[in-house]
Formats: structure tokens, sequence, C-alpha cells
């Protein structure tokens, strides 16, 4: 079972306003109606209060009068209904004289003259035991508990003498469908604000959550793809803005570990690679010369029987052929040799010249050596012919080969470019092994040679691949030769 | 400066005093004022019919061809004591104050109801009360009369009572004057009277127009027929002016307006009638004085 904890952010946030917001209207709409309810209550009291002082003053003349007649029939106008507010309208009006008794009521058939209070019994009954003996001296206002009505008694005073009191009997109910109107009225103008508010807060609600759902996003996706691009990070200056920001850079930082990581897995696999192959090549080199020697000698000194002749110049092919490749699988460095000088950038050029012309490549220099520098030439020279037949051969039919030197800060710098197709990500990480290689000919040991001799020379190889233009970047120091 | 001068003041008072009784405003003042004619009215008939009252005046007005006032109050006594004062020229009485004063008042006319210049008192009791039969079951009620100084609504059923034996003034455990007709009927018809006595012929005209007020009421007993409601004028009025009065009511039935006014007021006629007519009312006078 999913509970709300469960829930996204996407409707979790956007509830939570809505409930706010509701929760905020509900109060407010309880809060009026509850003052709305004691405003009606007060002014229906006070209405009655004003009602039974001014009765109270006009009876006084009728009541020493002993008109009966008059007196009813203010009772009678006094009682006219007010259309908009019938719950002003009291339900029944009494006068009683000085013993209690009543003198005229609204309601003659029901408190007919001359009878006590107590004989009516209805909601007159209730009064009864409530009204002072000696009389009110004051308005009092009389809320018996089991009755549905509340009174207002008036006192009927003329010269200090109580000539009887004036009784207004009030239906508790009576305004109950008033108030509802008004209820009904709040509640419409509540939801009319909810129809508005709702919309309005959902939508920035939303707003709030998305930033959120985009961090969730981004952290769902870096474990496979670890890469900051194309993340649709919150942006700005809060506190998520902020979030965003440190977990992009986050994912750059763990990019670049994965990046290192791979390339120290690479470059021990390489090392390892070499230490095998140079092992092997070893082990295979001490019985090939012992071979071919014998093969030379008896080649010399032999009876020159032509099979064998034959037999022995097939077998001189196939090791020499077997010592070239691990020859080329054995670099070694010789120590002795002499600086590289800008010559050798020429010479190297005009070696590339056949190649380039049949596939109709132009080859670009950028950058040329102002001095010879204090390293192999041999080796550096092997280098960049590596890399500029390999960019010949790789680079389109007509394309161009771009290469590029810098020797600056005891640091050599050759770049080659071709602008063929890119090599694919699979094979990236295999480029500098052995008999890796993309094309159809050649034995792949190219790119591991080079590898091989700028590692002796303490440099570092590094290719860049992107569709149209493919960069071996080698740097070679020189400062402490 | 000196006061405003005297000849200003008496004229915009003369115009003010020449205004006043055409619009029929004008309060019984102890000056005799211009030269109108002052009719008192009291409720021997629905007079709270203001527009029908207004329109009665002016066809007097038109017969005598002098300004007319109508004078109202609040109860008998006052247009009787007017009357008698000479303050008014001449009233719509209830026989009975017309008996009692018959010495200072000339008999102008009588109407006639149901063709005769008689009417009768009614006793009235709350519809629901089904009961009632009479003044018998009515002892120890609460009683509404309309008027100290009517004969229907007061001399008779005091005389009813005390030709039964009784002390009216102790019979009912509460009475109360209304002061009009009218106000019996509502009184009786609410629950606020067990019984009344009305005017018969002002109950028959409620009936025809405000039959939900009578509905409220049935009639228990019916006084033996007696002399209307006469108009009298004061004893001292000019005869010129009596003859006029009298002429105008007298030719009330063969004048189209007259005959409208008539229908209103339920009434067939006016007669000339005889003193006489109200011996029977003298006769109960003559009787509750006694005792």
């Amino acid at each position: 079972m999913k509970g709300f904890e469960d829930l996204s952010l996407r409707w979790k946030i956007p509830l939570r306003v809505m409930g706010a917001v509701v929760g905020t209207a509900l109060a407010v709409t309880i809060a009026l109606l509850v003052r709305d309810y004691d405003d009606m209550k007060a002014n229906l009291e006070s209405h009655a209060k004003s009602l039974g002082r001014v009765l109270a003053n006009t009876l006084v003349t009728p009541m020493l009068h002993d008109d009966l007649w008059r007196a009813f029939e203010i009772l009678q106008s006094a009682r006219q209904a007010v259309p908009a507010a019938p719950e002003l309208e009291a339900q029944v009006m009494v006068v009683l004289d000085a013993e209690r008794r009543v003198f005229v009521s609204s309601r003659p058939r029901e408190y007919p003259i001359g009878s006590g209070l107590g004989e009516g019994g209805g909601i007159l009954g209730s009064l009864a035991g409530m009204l002072d003996p000696e009389g009110p001296v004051e308005q009092r206002v009389f809320e018996p508990r089991d009755g549905a009505f509340y009174f207002v008694v008036s006192p009927l005073v003329a010269d200090g003498v109580l000539l009887g009191q004036v009784a207004l009997g009030y239906s508790k109910k009576a305004f109950l469908p008033r108030y509802l109107d008004i209820a009904l009225r709040a509640g419409a103008i509540t939801l009319l604000a909810l129809a508005v508010l709702l919309p309005v807060s959902w939508f920035w609600a939303r707003r709030t959550a998305r930033p959120l759902l985009q961090l969730a996003q981004a952290m769902e996706t870096v474990p496979s793809q670890p890469a900051a691009v194309g993340l649709d990070l919150p942006r700005g200056g809060d506190e998520i803005g902020r979030l965003g920001v440190s977990f992009e850079r986050m994912v750059g930082e763990l990019k670049k570990r994965q990046d290192l990581e791979q390339q120290m897995l690479a470059s021990e696999r390489l090392a390892a690679v070499g230490r095998l192959s140079a092992g092997i090549a070893h082990e295979i080199n001490n019985p090939l010369g012992g071979m071919l020697t014998a093969i030379k000698t008896y080649q010399r000194h032999g009876d020159g029987d032509p099979l064998a002749v034959q037999t022995l110049s097939l077998l001189e092919r196939g090791l020499s052929q077997i010592r070239n490749t691990v020859a080329a699988l054995l670099v070694e460095t010789r120590t002795q040799d002499r600086r590289f000088e800008a010559a050798d950038v020429d010479d190297l050029l005009i070696l590339v010249e056949g190649e380039a012309h049949a596939r109709g490549v132009r080859i670009e220099v950028a950058g040329r050596l102002e001095e010879s520098l204090p390293l192999p030439a041999t080796l550096l020279r092997q280098i960049l012919l590596n890399l500029l037949l390999n960019a010949v051969a790789a680079a389109a039919e007509g394309g161009r080969v771009r290469l590029g030197l810098a020797a600056a800060d005891g640091m050599l710098r050759a770049s080659v470019c071709n602008d063929g197709e890119h090599i694919p990500e699979a094979q990236m990480a295999y480029l500098f092994e052995p008999f890796a290689t993309g094309r159809e000919k050649g034995h792949g040991l190219g790119l591991w040679v080079v590898y091989q001799i700028v590692r002796e020379l303490g440099g570092g190889l590094s290719v860049d691949s992107e569709p149209g233009c493919t960069t071996f970047r080698v740097e070679i120091p020189y400062a402490d030769r | 400066m000196g006061f405003p001068s005297h000849p200003t003041f008496s004229a915009s008072r003369r115009r003010f005093l020449a205004a006043a009784p055409a619009l029929g405003l004008l309060p019984v003042r102890s000056a005799r004022a211009a030269a109108g004619l002052r009719i008192g009215l009291t409720p021997v008939f629905l007079d709270d019919q203001i527009s029908f009252n207004a329109r009665w005046r002016r066809w007097f007005e038109d017969k005598l061809e002098r300004p007319v006032t109508f004078v109202q109050r609040g109860n008998y006594r006052e247009v009787v004591d007017l009357l008698v004062a000479g303050k008014i020229d001449c009233a719509w009485l209830c026989g009975y104050p017309y008996v009692r004063h018959r010495r200072h008042l000339r008999l102008a006319a009588v109407p006639l109801w149901q063709g005769k210049p008689l009417y009768q008192s009614y006793l009235i009791v709350p519809a629901a009360e089904a009961a009632v039969r009479g003044f018998a079951e009515l002892r120890g009620r609460v009683f509404a009369y309309s008027d100290p100084d009517s004969n229907s609504g007061f001399l008779y059923p005091q005389y009813a009572l005390r030709n039964g034996g009784e002390n009216p003034a102790r019979y009912f455990s509460r009475t109360f004057f209304t002061w009009s007709h009218r106000n019996v009927v509502e009184a009786v018809s609410v629950g606020l009277a067990d019984g009344g006595a009305v005017d018969g012929y002002v109950w028959e005209m409620l009936a025809r127009i405000r039959p939900t007020l009578t509905a409220g009421t049935r009639v228990v007993e019916r006084s033996p027929l007696l002399g209307f409601p006469p108009f009298v004028a004061r004893g001292d009025l000019p005869e010129a002016e009596f003859r006029a009065v009298r002429a105008a009511l007298l030719g009330m039935a063969s004048d189209p307006r007259g005959v409208e006014l008539l229908g209103r007021l339920g009434l067939d006629g006016f007669s000339p009638g005889t003193p006489d007519l109200f011996d029977g009312i003298a006769r109960m006078i003559e009787r509750m004085g006694r005792a």
C-alpha cells in the first residue's frame, strides 16, 4: 500500500498547498460566521430591548387610563413584521399588570385578558417562574433553558410606580433561516474565492515542486549516465538552485574521477601488456637469433643442396618476419642519439608526402621549432611519422591533416589532426594496445609503438575523437634532459 | 425699528383662513371662520374611509354652495360637546346622545336603511365559540363596548342586562371600549373579547366590504328595531342653513352623485324623521337612569 509519504512531490506539494488554502478559507469563513451569529444575536437583543423600552413608554398612558383597546392597538402596530428581517418580529407580546395578570396580549386566545402567567402554560409558563415577584426594576433578558423562546421584560413605570411589565417573547429559532441564508452566501463567496485561489496556488505549488523534481530526475539518471551535460537542473540563487549547481559540480567531479580511473586502468593494462610482450619478445629473440645464425652458417658453409637452400630461405624469411614483429613489440630507447631539429620535421613531411599525394590529402603544419630540442631525434621521428601516416590513412579522401608543433616551458607539444571518420567510443579503450586496429591493412602496432616510446620518454599521449576531427596529442618534457 | 405693520399680518391670516376650510383641515376654533358649514362625524358609520369622506364633503359643498368641513373625533362625547357648545353646526350622531341632548338639538334627517329609519344592536361572539347563545353564556367573561355614548354599542346591552335582572357593571369580568364599532368586531374576531355589542348596520356593512373581519364573529342576539343614528343640527343654527342641510340630505337619493355615495354607505336615502322614532332609546335611558 502506498501512503501519502510515498507520493511524488509533484502531487504532494500542490496537495499540501491546496490543503492550506482550503483550511484557511474554511477557518476564515467559520470565524466570519461565528461573528455574524454573535452580531445577529446582539442585534436581535438590542432591537428587542429598544422595542421593549418604546412599548413600555407608550403603554403607560393606556395602562393608567385602563384603555385596553389602545394598548392592544399599540401591540398590533409593534408586531408589524419587517419583511427583510422576519426574525425581528416578536412571537408573543404580553402586557402584565401590577398583579402580574395579563392586561393585554398580542395573542388573546392563548393569553386571555386577566389570566395569570402560569395558567396559560406554554411559552409564558416558563417565564412565570423566572419573574421576580417584586417586578423588575430594569430591563432584563430571560432565556429559559428548556423553552424555545427567550424574553425581554421591560418594566412599565410611571412616576416611580410600577404599573406592570411588558414581556416580548422571541423564538430562538426564528433567525435560523436568515442565518442559514447568510451562511449560504458566505459559503458561496468562499467557493468563489477558492475557485480563483486554487488554480493559482496549484500553479505556484507545481512551480515550487519542479526544481525538486528536476533534481530527483537528474539523480536517477546520473549512475547510468555520469555527465552533467544535458541534465535539466534547477538554477537560481535559492537553496534548491544552489543545490542544483552543487549537484552539477559533483557530477563533474564524479565524471573526472571516473575518467581518471579508466585512464589508470588503461595505462596499467598497457604496462602489463608491455611487460608481457617484452618478456615474450626476449624469450623469442634468444632462440630466434640462434636459428637465424644457424641458417646463415648453413647458407655460407653448406653443401648447396638446392632443396635445402630453398627450404632454409623460406625459413629465414619467416623467422625474419617474426624478428621484425617482435622487434616492433619490443621498443627500446637508444640513449645515444642526436637532438631533434626543425629539419627533422621537413624530412617527415617528405616521407609522408608520397602516401598523402596518393590519397589526395593535404598536410598543413602549424608552428615550428626555433631551435633543436634535447630529445632523441630517431624516436621522435618514429612517433610523428606513425601519427602522420595514421592520420593520412584515416583522413577523408581529398581531406586534410594538420600537424601542430610547439615547444615551450620545457615541454614539446605536438598534435596531429585529421578530418576522417571519428573513432568509435568502444574502440577508444583499446586504441593503444597492440594489434588493435580499425583498419584491414596493417598489424595495428603503430600506436602501440608510439605509446611505448612516449612512455619511455616520460610523456603523455591522448586522443580526442569527434566526428570530423580526430586529434592525437603528444606531450614530452625535455627540460631535465 | 418698530413692529411689523398690522395690515400685512391680517391679510396673510385671512388668506390662510380662506384656504384652510377648502382643504378640510381646519381644526375647530372658537372663532366662527368664514361662512363654512361644520359637520361632525362619529363612528356610527365606517368613518375611516378617507377618500369616501372627501367625496361626500365635496358633494355637500356643491349642494350647499358653501365650504363644508368634516370634523372627526376619537369618541362620541367630544363631537356632542362641540355640537352642544355650537362649535360645529351639524353632526351624524347616535340616537343615544341625541335623545340626551334633545333640548339643544334639531333633528335634520334620519338615514333609511333597508327602507326604514331603523337599525338594531348586535351581540357578537367569536365565530369559534359555538356554545354561546346570548348574554347568559358571557357571564364573567371579557366584553367589548364600542363607546359609552353609543346606543347600540353600550346603552342597549346595558339595558338588556338590567332588564334580565343583572347588574351590568359586575356581569362581566372585564369590559373595555374600542371607541368604534369596527374595532368591536375586530376585538371579538381576534379573541381579545369574548363578546361585544356592535351597531348592526356597521356589522352588515363590514360583512359586505371586509368579510374576513366579520367571518371571525357570529351574531347571537339582535335588539329590537331602534331609531337609526340621525343627522342633527345645533338648535341655534339659522333656519335657512338648517333647511339647506335638510334639503340636501333628503334630496340625496334623487341625485346621481348622491345615489352613488349612498351606495357606498349602504343606505337607501334620508327621511325627515320625527323625534318619536327615538322613544325606544329614551325609554331605555329612563330605565337605566332609574336604577
